[in-house]
């Protein structure tokens, strides 16, 4: 009789094949015979994988299968009497049979990447020696599908889980009133000074959103801060150059400054032309943004999204010019040229919280609370991990280097 | 003061004089310094060294034009130690613009200077195949299914040296040159560490500080930029002296690498002495 | 409306992504790739937007730098289109001080620039393989360009960067105070240690001692605090980024399609 409970629990282990993946596990029937296992020479077939079987692999798209296997009593470590195993596949038990991949001596395992979903496969796995083979019984009917979660990234779900719960959590806290202390940032409070300084001089301001296009996230942060600061350049009624080396970047910009210059209620003082695309080419950008700068002579320089080499370049030439330059950037290999030529840098993460910094606004400002968690867990375990396998190293302890290795492993992906 | 003066607001002009000067005359000049080999790189020539006649080295050249100033040396003094060896080369590249650097390097170092060496039994260039590290993945198990032609479309089962390779565990060394993606961490955490076969390589210097965690227990050595490749230069000329009369890029650029550094590090000394001397100066004057 | 539509499109998109990335069955285990080619795609036909505005703004500054210069000569008297023709390299060295017609050569050379370069290769000229070849194959004019004229800048734009680092260098490490004289001395061992000065300066020091040689110093290090900061930077980018990406998807980030009034 069909009832709600008969019902649910075909939902529930539907779900549950669905989540955890068809474990068909197909077994060798056949045990080997004890005096075949004697030393074989070379040249003689070798003893055939034992105890071999195959399933679909878990956490994937339904388009491999795991071939496993025991070593031939033949493969042994440095005797060199087996080179391989070939895995053959078909798709009906009696054949035929093709190679659909190899395995070096070793080897207990193989993923066959090239399946159908839904589709019944066999498999032998053949012992290879020099002029001769032997196969594993026919294995199977196994069939690969695809599941609905990756377990194989289960701790980035959780741990990304927690950090994005609390960055929600502080955004909620901070739209409920709840005063947020964030530090200063240098860079940050020397920005409106920045731009009166330009306007005071009568000379331009310039604005580079890094080298890449859109889909970088540093690109985004920067396109961000634009908006922000247009807004006060617009007030202050400066001349703002914004070269950029992609179009949609371009685009992006433009939607941006032009907005800015609308709430600010200068539209009048707005111009397509302050921002140009120039050339994708990292160098050739790098040479007309420093054309630009020799020429116009900025009085303030913003560097603010992603860079590569012509880093040094820009902000020497800034140097050069008497400009104030304030720089930002999350690639690590490019900070110290920043801070080394500029005035003030935004190091990594000062880069994604400076538009919610510059607007004083309690949900932003809450964000950058909740990252502050993220650090926390960071801290926590790295603390923990190196105290334990520092502890487990001088003290020959194993279990304190276990749970050292434990709680790396906490972190790693792909297990 | 009016010397000190001077010095305190020197022109940076002054500075790209000098520099340009410490690089332009030891280029000239031909001056070359002598190198010792660190343990890094000694590793990598002491491997290829104890290399059996015939074995297997897999050379990987994922760079392109920019970095090539800075790795082919590297490369050019791997692959003529290992002709010396006279081990089997397997050469790719993970890099599109690698292919055409292999060309050329295998016309400039084999074909040059070791013409005796035939295609196809002692050296193979497989060319540049997509994929990353995924094509890493593929090959460690099972060469063939990326690889059926060489880069001249020769099919792989009809040149002699690919018989008896099924994967890159058949090699008995890798060497990547590569800082980039994909490179030699690559090869490291897809090859080397997963198939335990011995992986060394080279880099660019700005890259060689995030390999170092894998040395040495994942890496067997590392070359980092061009120090690392005139070390390896000056260990082969130790060894093999007709390396001398070949180019060694990296000895060659490690001349004005070394007066250029000393440059800036005594223009580094002025200025904190003009500073000292300036601060002292204003104590006195409040 | 004009605000609520793009920030819906956001939500939908930036959560759908994100759900994906843990779910491999079809269709969300291809969903991040696929979304990537799409950009691809998007930003190829960017590139019209670009090239066009380039033209643009090259062309309307030549032509009125042209005209400027076109005016002036004429104002002289004289036969004046042998006049332009003779006064033109001194009045593009910037000999004559103009600021309506400014950098109109600048302009030109980069309009020049720009349609060679795209007849080479939008007609393959002096290709091998004529219209079939391809675009970059060996002997074309495209290939000459790109070997002969910009690579060698290319390359001449990177080397610059071995004379701003020197003066970079020169003003930077200061011993103002104690860290940055801890930079001051790394830095010291860091360019000792790339040179073969480095191993003559401490060779002489015992086994027991050879941390301190300068070559093993500076690759500790490169590979221990450096690497140790370098990595906390990262993880620090990496909150950053999730936070980040967090506000522009639930829409609180919004100054990227104009201001977040409504």
């Amino acid at each position: 009789m069909i009832n709600k409970w008969t019902s649910g629990s075909c939902i529930l282990v539907f779900i549950c094949a669905s989540l955890f993946g068809t474990e068909v596990s197909a077994q060798n029937p056949e045990a080997i015979p004890a005096d075949s296992l004697t030393a074989r020479a070379k040249g003689q077939v070798p003893g055939p994988p034992t105890d071999a079987g195959a399933r679909d692999t878990p956490s994937d798209e339904g388009h491999s299968i795991t071939v496993f296997w025991q070593l031939s009593p033949d493969d042994r470590f440095g005797e060199n009497i087996v080179t391989g195993y070939r895995i053959l596949r078909a798709e009906s038990p009696g054949g035929p049979f093709r190679e659909t991949g190899f395995a070096s001596a070793g080897d207990t395992q193989y993923t066959d990447a090239s399946t159908t979903p839904g589709t019944e496969f066999y498999y032998m796995i053949e012992t290879q020696a020099a002029g001769a083979s032997a196969s594993s019984p026919v294995i199977g009917p196994v069939k690969s599908s695809a599941q609905w979660f990756n377990f194989n990234i289960l701790n980035l779900f959780i741990i990304g889980g927690i950090i994005s719960a609390a960055i929600g959590y502080f955004i909620m806290s901070a739209r409920g009133g709840k005063q947020l202390f964030i530090r200063k940032i240098a860079g940050l409070e020397a920005v409106d000074e920045a731009i009166g300084r330009a306007t005071e001089m009568g000379r331009p301001i310039l604005f580079i959103p890094g080298i890449q296009d859109m889909d970088d996230v540093q690109t985004v942060a920067g396109i961000t801060i634009l908006g922000r600061i247009a807004k006060t350049i617009a007030e202050y009624d400066s001349k703002l150059f914004v070269p950029t080396s992609r179009s949609i970047v371009m685009t992006t910009a433009r939607e941006s400054i032009k907005e800015a210059y609308l709430a600010a209620g200068r539209p009048d003082a707005y111009s397509d032309d302050y921002v140009q695309y120039v050339t994708d080419e990292q160098f050739g950008y790098v040479a007309a943004v420093d054309g630009i700068m020799v020429r116009e002579k900025p009085a303030t320089c913003f560097y603010l999204g992603a860079f590569f080499a012509e880093s040094l370049i820009m902000a020497e030439t800034g140097h050069s010019i008497e400009a104030i330059q304030i720089a930002g950037t999350a690639m690590p290999a490019q900070l110290p040229f920043f801070v080394a030529a500029c005035d003030y840098t935004l190091i990594g993460e000062e880069l994604f919280a400076a538009s919610a910094y510059l607007s004083h606004e309690p949900r932003q400002l809450g964000s950058l609370k909740g990252q502050d968690v993220g650090k926390t867990i960071a801290m926590t375990a790295i603390l923990a991990g190196v105290a334990l396998v520092t502890i487990g190293a001088l003290f020959n302890l194993e279990l304190a280097t276990t749970a050292g290795e434990w709680v790396r492993d906490l972190f790693k992906l792909n297990q | 003061m009016a010397f000190f003066d001077t010095i305190k607001n020197i022109d940076r002009r002054v500075i790209f004089l000098f520099i340009a000067l410490s690089v332009i005359v030891p280029l000239l000049f031909n001056v070359i310094f002598p190198e010792r080999i660190t343990p890094i790189v000694q590793k990598i020539f002491d491997k290829i060294e104890a290399l059996p006649e015939g074995s297997r080295v897999l050379i990987s050249l994922d760079f392109d034009p920019s970095t090539a100033p800075e790795q082919e040396p590297m490369v050019d003094a791997v692959i003529y130690h290992c002709c010396q060896r006279n081990v089997k080369l397997y050469v790719m590249a993970l890099w599109g613009a690698g292919q055409n650097i292999a060309d050329a390097t295998i016309n400039r170092i084999i074909t040059t200077h070791f013409p005796n060496k035939v295609y196809g039994v002692d050296y193979v260039h497989l060319g540049y195949k997509a994929g990353n590290q995924g094509l890493i993945n593929v090959i460690i198990t099972d060469m063939k299914k990326m690889y059926t032609t060489d880069v001249n479309g020769t099919q792989i089962d009809s040149i002699p040296m690919m018989r008896g390779v099924r994967s890159l565990k058949n090699m008995d060394l890798i060497a990547a040159f590569g800082g980039g993606f994909p490179g030699l961490k690559e090869w490291i955490l897809f090859a080397g560490d997963p198939g335990n076969i011995p992986v060394a390589g080279g880099v660019t210097a700005v890259s060689a500080p995030l390999l170092y965690p894998y040395y040495p227990n994942q890496m067997l050595g590392m070359m980092g930029g061009i120090k690392g490749a005139a070390e390896y230069e000056s260990e082969l000329i130790r060894k093999y002296p007709d390396f001398e009369k070949m180019p060694h890029g990296g000895l060659e650029m490690m001349g004005p690498q070394a007066v250029a550094h000393v440059v800036i590090m005594l223009f580094i000394i002025i200025g904190n002495v003009t500073f000292f001397i300036d601060r002292k100066r204003k104590t006195r004057a409040n | 409306m004009k605000r609520q539509v793009p920030l819906l499109i956001t939500f939908i998109v930036g959560a759908v992504l994100v759900v994906a990335a843990f779910i491999p069955h079809n269709p969300f285990g291809r969903l991040g790739e696929n979304f990537s080619l799409y950009f691809d795609i998007i930003a190829v036909f960017a590139f019209f937007l670009g090239g066009g505005n380039l033209v643009r703004i090259h062309s309307g500054r030549f032509f009125r730098g042209l005209k400027f210069y076109f005016m002036e000569i004429k104002k002289q008297g004289g036969f004046w289109p042998l006049k332009m023709l003779i006064a033109f390299p001194f009045y593009a060295m910037g000999g004559i001080e103009d600021r309506r017609g400014k950098d109109w050569f600048f302009s030109m050379v980069t309009l020049i620039g720009f349609f060679v370069m795209l007849w080479a290769g939008l007609f393959k000229i002096g290709n091998p393989g004529g219209w079939q070849g391809n675009v970059t194959a060996p002997g074309s004019l495209f290939q000459d360009f790109f070997m002969y004229v910009f690579t060698p800048l290319k390359a001449t734009m990177y080397s610059l960067l071995a004379f701003f680092v020197a003066s970079a260098s020169y003003r930077a490490f200061r011993a103002k105070n104690k860290e940055a004289t801890i930079l001051l001395v790394t830095a010291f061992v860091i360019l000792l240690g790339r040179t073969p000065a480095g191993y003559y300066v401490t060779f002489w020091l015992p086994d027991t001692l050879s941390f301190f040689q300068v070559p093993n110093l500076a690759n500790w290090i490169m590979g221990v605090p450096n690497l140790a900061g370098q990595r906390a930077i990262i993880v620090g980018i990496s909150l950053g980024v999730i936070s980040m990406s967090l506000r522009v998807i639930l829409g609180i980030e919004r100054t990227y399609l104009g201001q977040d009034k409504d």
